[in-house]
Formats: C-alpha cells, structure tokens, sequence
C-alpha cells in the first residue's frame, strides 16, 4: 500500500515548467558569482599587502625615522610609536567614558532619556570621521594654536565612545537579574554590585567591544590629518604634533617615489598587524585574567 | 523529475534580544547594616550614580558640541555666501570665491556610482549565504566578508592605487570606451584615476555593511513563510523571491541606506583615486572631487577665515546629510527586525 500512495503522490505533483527550472538555476549561479567577486577583492588586498609589505620590511623601517626624500633607507618606526602613542590618549579618554555611559544606560537609564542617549550614540556613530576631525580641531587644536597628539586623541575617543558604550549596555543586560538581587540581598550596595559583579561578569564582552572600537580607529586616517598632523621626527609630548602610521601611509602611497611606495606598503602591513596583535593579547589577557580570577 | 535542490528547512528561528526591565529594587535598609561591612551604600550609591550619568550626559554634550562648533565656525561663510554656496560651481580660494557644488555632485555621484555596484553584490550574498549555502560554509563566509569591513581605509586606497586604477586604466576603461562609449559616461582619456575608480572602491567598502544587514534581516523572516511558498510547488528561487525578499524589503532598503551614509562620509580611499579636481563632468573617466576629500586635502593648509569656514560649511552639510540618511536607515532596519514581524498570520 505505502508503495502505491507514494506513486500516486509522485503523480499527483505536476512537473516545473522548464522555464522555472532554468530561473532557479541561474539565479543560484548567480549569487554564487557574486560571491565570489566580493570575496576577490578580499584575497586580493591581503594577498598584495603580504606579497609587497614583506619584501619591504627590514630592520631600518621597524627602527628608523623617515629619510629625506632621495635617499634610501630610513623608516617608520616613529610613525609606529606615534600611533601607540595615540591610541593611548583616545583609550585612556574614551573606554572610561564608554563604559560609564554604557553602566548607565544599562543599569539606570531604562527610560526615555537613556532612549535619547542612545538615539544620540547611534547618530555619532555615523557621522563621518572627517568631521569628528573638524570638531577636535576647532576644540583643542584652535584653543593650543598648534597641531598636537592630544587633539588626534581626542578625535579617536570621540569615535570610540558610541561603539563601546553600545557594545557595554548590551552586554550588562545579558547579566542575569538574579546576580543582581542575591548581591543586593547580602547587603552589598547597588555601585558595588555594578562594579564588582554585573560589570565583573560582563567582562569578557565589554572588552570584546573595546576591541571593536580599538580596531576600527587604530587604521583612521581622516581624523588624524589636521588633530595629530604627522611629524618627520620622534615626538612624545602630548602638545607636540605626532607622526601616526596611517597618515604616513597616506603621504607616502600619494608621492611619486618608488622607494616611498615600498615603505607605504610596509606600512600597511605593519598596520594591519598591530591591530590583530593588539586585539589578541587583549583576549589573552582577558582570558587568563578571569580564569586566574575564578 | 523530482524537487530542485531542497532549501535548508533547519534555519533557526529567530531570537529577538528583549531587554529586561529593571525592577525597582528593594533598598538595603539602614537597621539590616550593622552586621556587614558595607555601610547602607547610600552616598556611594549617589555619587556613583552621578558620575555614570555624567558619562551617558557626555555623549549628548559631545554631538551637541559638534552641532555647535560646526555652525559657529562655519558662520563667516554663511553670511558672505548664504544659499548660493551651495549652488556655485566657482572653488577659487586666491579670490576667496566659494561654491560647493563640484564637490557635492562628485560625493552624490561616486555614491550612488558604489550603490549601483554594491547593491546587487550584497544582495546577493546575503542570499546565498542566509538561504542557499552549506550550512558549515554559513560561518566563514560571513566572517570573510565581515574582515573586509575590518580593513582601515587607508590601505584601501592604497591597494587602489598600485591594483586598481592600473587594471582600470588597462582593461576596463578602454573595453567600456569601446563598447559603450556613445553614452557619453565612458568618454575621455582612460587615466584610471577618476570618478569611477572611486565609485567601485567604495563599492568594495560598503559591500560588508549592506549584505551584513541584509543578511540579519533575511533571518528574521519567518520560516513558514518559506515553508509556505515551498508547499504552493514553489522553486527555490521564487520561495526567495515571493516568500524571502519581498517580506524583507523595508529592511533590506535600510541596509542600503545604511550603506549610501557610510558611502557619503568616507574619506581617504576616495581621495587616493578620484583625482581631485573641482568639476562637473558627465564622463566617468574624468577626476572629481568629494566633499570629504576637499576637507582632507585642504583643511591644514586653509589660510584666511573665509576660506577655513568655507570648508567647515562643507563638513556641516556633509554632518546634516549623513545623520538624516542614518537615521532613516535606522528607522527602516528597525522597523523590520524589532518590530512587528511581517507576517499576519502567527
């Protein structure tokens, strides 16, 4: 019998037009093709910045200053202290102020005018980063009367605070209720169970939204042009302008020399490797830190 | 004669992230205290408050604070051009005579340039990933596709200037003058640097953008709404298209969106390969300017007022037209993945 029923629903269903065949088909073919033209680009980029940057990096780029133009040699190794440098002033400014405006959106602002902050972070989060670079430069640029590291700080922390901010109040959400009320039911205040147990378990999340913001200002180059502005020489002084890695990738890929070229490409790699580094031993720390912890 | 190829049925059901509301908690009362160490915490409690409301207050000051110092420094600008400023073709800072136009037709147009070519690409690999793919290649298709979004700009532009605009200048510019020429989109010397460089790399950097979104909001179609088209003897292709696309639209559209405002604002790659020169050209092959470019370009080396707030004029038009393109994405992608699922028939 189930022989039969099964024939007869075999025949019961009436064969796809071939024209409908055909449509399905190409169209599979046809993501199929896009997908792979997206991802071409992708091999193409990291296949190119290995294929040059390694050939390009030596001992000189990684320890020496820029040479003048004509001559060989020379290096970006103030460029990669500099961005260091930078990167160290937006963190020091945006992850505390991030992760604060996180807590209270969170853990306070279930209302109308945390809606407003978020609604706000949102908004900043899409605005152009050569107009966060206006705003730093009328701020503490026009106010020092000169270019300076501490402006191209302030630039990069601006762009930090919305993602990490975002990233934290969504993380100190997923923290179950429960933790909360048995630290409120031993009698521990409400600021010290933020800090030391919602805020605690979240950790691993936080910073894996520190690292987002991390990543994506550490290659910007937009904001850097006139906050940081570049320097041929070594520079740690926070109201002293700073060379920064992107912006000398940036001068040297758009000058006419061969040996320039060479080095932007180093540059690049140089780049894209301190940013996976970075990231990395972030999480490394993170996970030994709380395993060490429990 | 069997089925076409049968869509994966397993996709799991979307999970929409509610949040919690916070009870109003119960005070730790003053007589409990004594036996614990921690005091009843109410000053602590206070000021703690206080400081994390100051940082939440700080990210209203801080677009505040942009608003403000745009429109106040872009004021000498304002008042000697008004209107016409953004109707004048004329960018002559030696007669401190200023037109934003060039500028704004050169960021519409490589914008909608990178649109007309990211579009169906993402389009398409939201699709295939979310409803066509093995479902071990769902992941590191998605994560490839997402590293292209973690690539600075910078290194963009670069690959753009030694890969692309050769292969441009070579290849493509040429075949695209002999083939469709007679439009007058294609004419002119094939230099590679051009409007149309600029169109396909920002086209390769909101790629990333588009199809993550598009991919997000074909998940929370319904699955019997698949299940559904399936059952009516649909293919797979027109189970997508009936059931899939035509449900995720609103969001898809804001996905796009998203991507024109990120299109809109983005600055060092462009300025590697567009060129640089302030002009309306209908050609493609021709250079251009955008209005992020005109501020990286000449920003440090403004000299005089006029010129500076002209410049900041510019960055303020460009600040109101991303935050108005954003928030109607937002609005869209919103609508779709919070709100109301499209189907009406639970």
């Amino acid at each position: 019998m189930p022989e039969n029923a099964k024939a007869a629903v075999r025949h019961s269903v009436p064969p796809i037009a071939l024209h409908r065949r055909i449509t399905d088909h190409v169209m599979t073919g046809l993501s199929i093709v896009t997908v792979i033209v997206v991802l071409t680009p992708l091999f193409a980029i990291f296949a190119y910045l290995v294929y040059r940057g390694v050939g390009s990096i030596n001992w000189a780029f990684l320890t020496q200053t820029p040479k003048p133009v004509g001559e060989a040699g020379g290096g970006m190794a103030n460029a990669v202290v500099g961005s260091v440098f930078i990167l160290a002033i937006a963190s020091v400014i945006g992850v505390p102020l991030g992760i604060g405006a996180g807590i209270y959106l969170a853990e306070y602002a279930r209302n109308r005018f945390g809606d407003a902050i978020r609604f706000t972070a949102d908004v900043l989060n899409g605005v152009p980063s050569i107009v966060i670079g206006i705003v730093a430069y009328a701020l503490v640029v026009l106010t020092q009367r000169h270019f300076s590291a501490l402006a191209g700080g302030v630039a990069l922390a601006i762009m930090m605070i919305p993602t990490i901010s975002r990233t934290t109040e969504e993380m100190l959400l997923l923290v179950p209720q429960a933790l909360r009320e048995a630290a409120y039911g031993l009698g521990i205040p409400r600021w010290r169970t933020t800090l030391s147990i919602t805020l605690r378990t979240a950790t691993s999340g936080v910073i894996t939204g520190i690292m987002l913001a991390f990543a994506r200002v550490a290659g910007e180059t937009a904001p850097l042009l006139f906050t940081a502005f570049g320097n041929q020489f070594w520079n740690l002084r926070m109201d002293q302008p700073t060379a920064a890695l992107p912006l000398q990738i940036f001068s040297y890929a758009i000058s006419p020399y061969d040996e320039w070229h060479r080095q932007a490409w180093a540059g690049a790699l140089v780049l894209i490797i301190l940013i996976v580094f970075a990231v990395a031993a972030v999480r490394f720390a993170v996970r030994r830190g709380t395993f060490g912890a429990a | 004669m069997g089925l076409p190829a049968s869509p994966q049925p397993d996709m799991s059901a979307p999970q929409p992230f509610e949040a919690k509301k916070l009870s109003e908690l119960p005070r730790v009362g003053a007589r409990a205290a004594p036996l614990l160490k921690f005091g009843t915490g109410e000053t602590g409690d206070r000021i703690f408050k206080s400081v994390m409301m100051l940082c939440g207050v700080a990210v209203l000051a801080t677009l505040v604070l942009i608003v403000f110092e745009l429109v106040l420094r872009s004021g000498p600008s304002w008042h000697a051009f008004g209107l016409k400023f953004f109707a004048g073709r004329d960018w002559d800072p030696v007669n401190e005579s200023f037109g934003a136009l060039p500028f704004i037709y050169g960021t519409l147009v490589s914008s909608f340039l990178a649109l007309l070519i990211a579009v169906p690409l993402s389009i398409g690999v939201a699709v295939f990933t979310t409803e066509m793919c093995p479902v071990f290649l769902r992941g590191p298709l998605s994560f490839f596709v997402e590293l292209l979004a973690a690539i600075p700009s910078v290194i963009y532009g670069l690959w753009a200037i030694f890969i692309l605009v050769p292969i441009l200048s070579n290849y493509v510019e040429p075949f695209l003058a002999r083939t469709l020429g007679w439009t007058g989109l294609f004419e002119g010397p094939p230099y590679g640097i051009s409007m149309l460089a600029a169109g396909i790399i920002l086209a390769i950097m909101i790629i990333p953008i588009i199809s993550s979104i598009t991919r997000e909001v074909l998940m929370v179609v319904p699955q019997h709404q698949r299940e559904a088209a399936l059952a009516l003897g649909a293919t797979r292709w027109e189970m997508i298209r009936i059931g899939v696309l035509r449900n995720a639209r609103a969001g898809i559209v804001g996905a796009i969106i998203l991507g024109l405002g990120r299109a809109l604002g983005e600055t060092m790659a462009v300025t590697m390969v567009i060129g640089n020169r302030p002009q309306i050209v209908k050609s493609l092959f021709a250079p251009g300017y955008t209005m992020a470019s005109v501020l990286a370009n000449e920003f440090s080396e403004a000299t005089g007022d006029v010129y500076l707030s002209a410049l900041i004029e510019i960055g303020l038009a460009l600040f109101l037209v991303t935050i108005i393109v954003n928030t109607l994405a937002r609005l869209l992608v919103w609508t779709v993945t919070r709100g109301q699922p499209a189907s009406a028939h639970p």
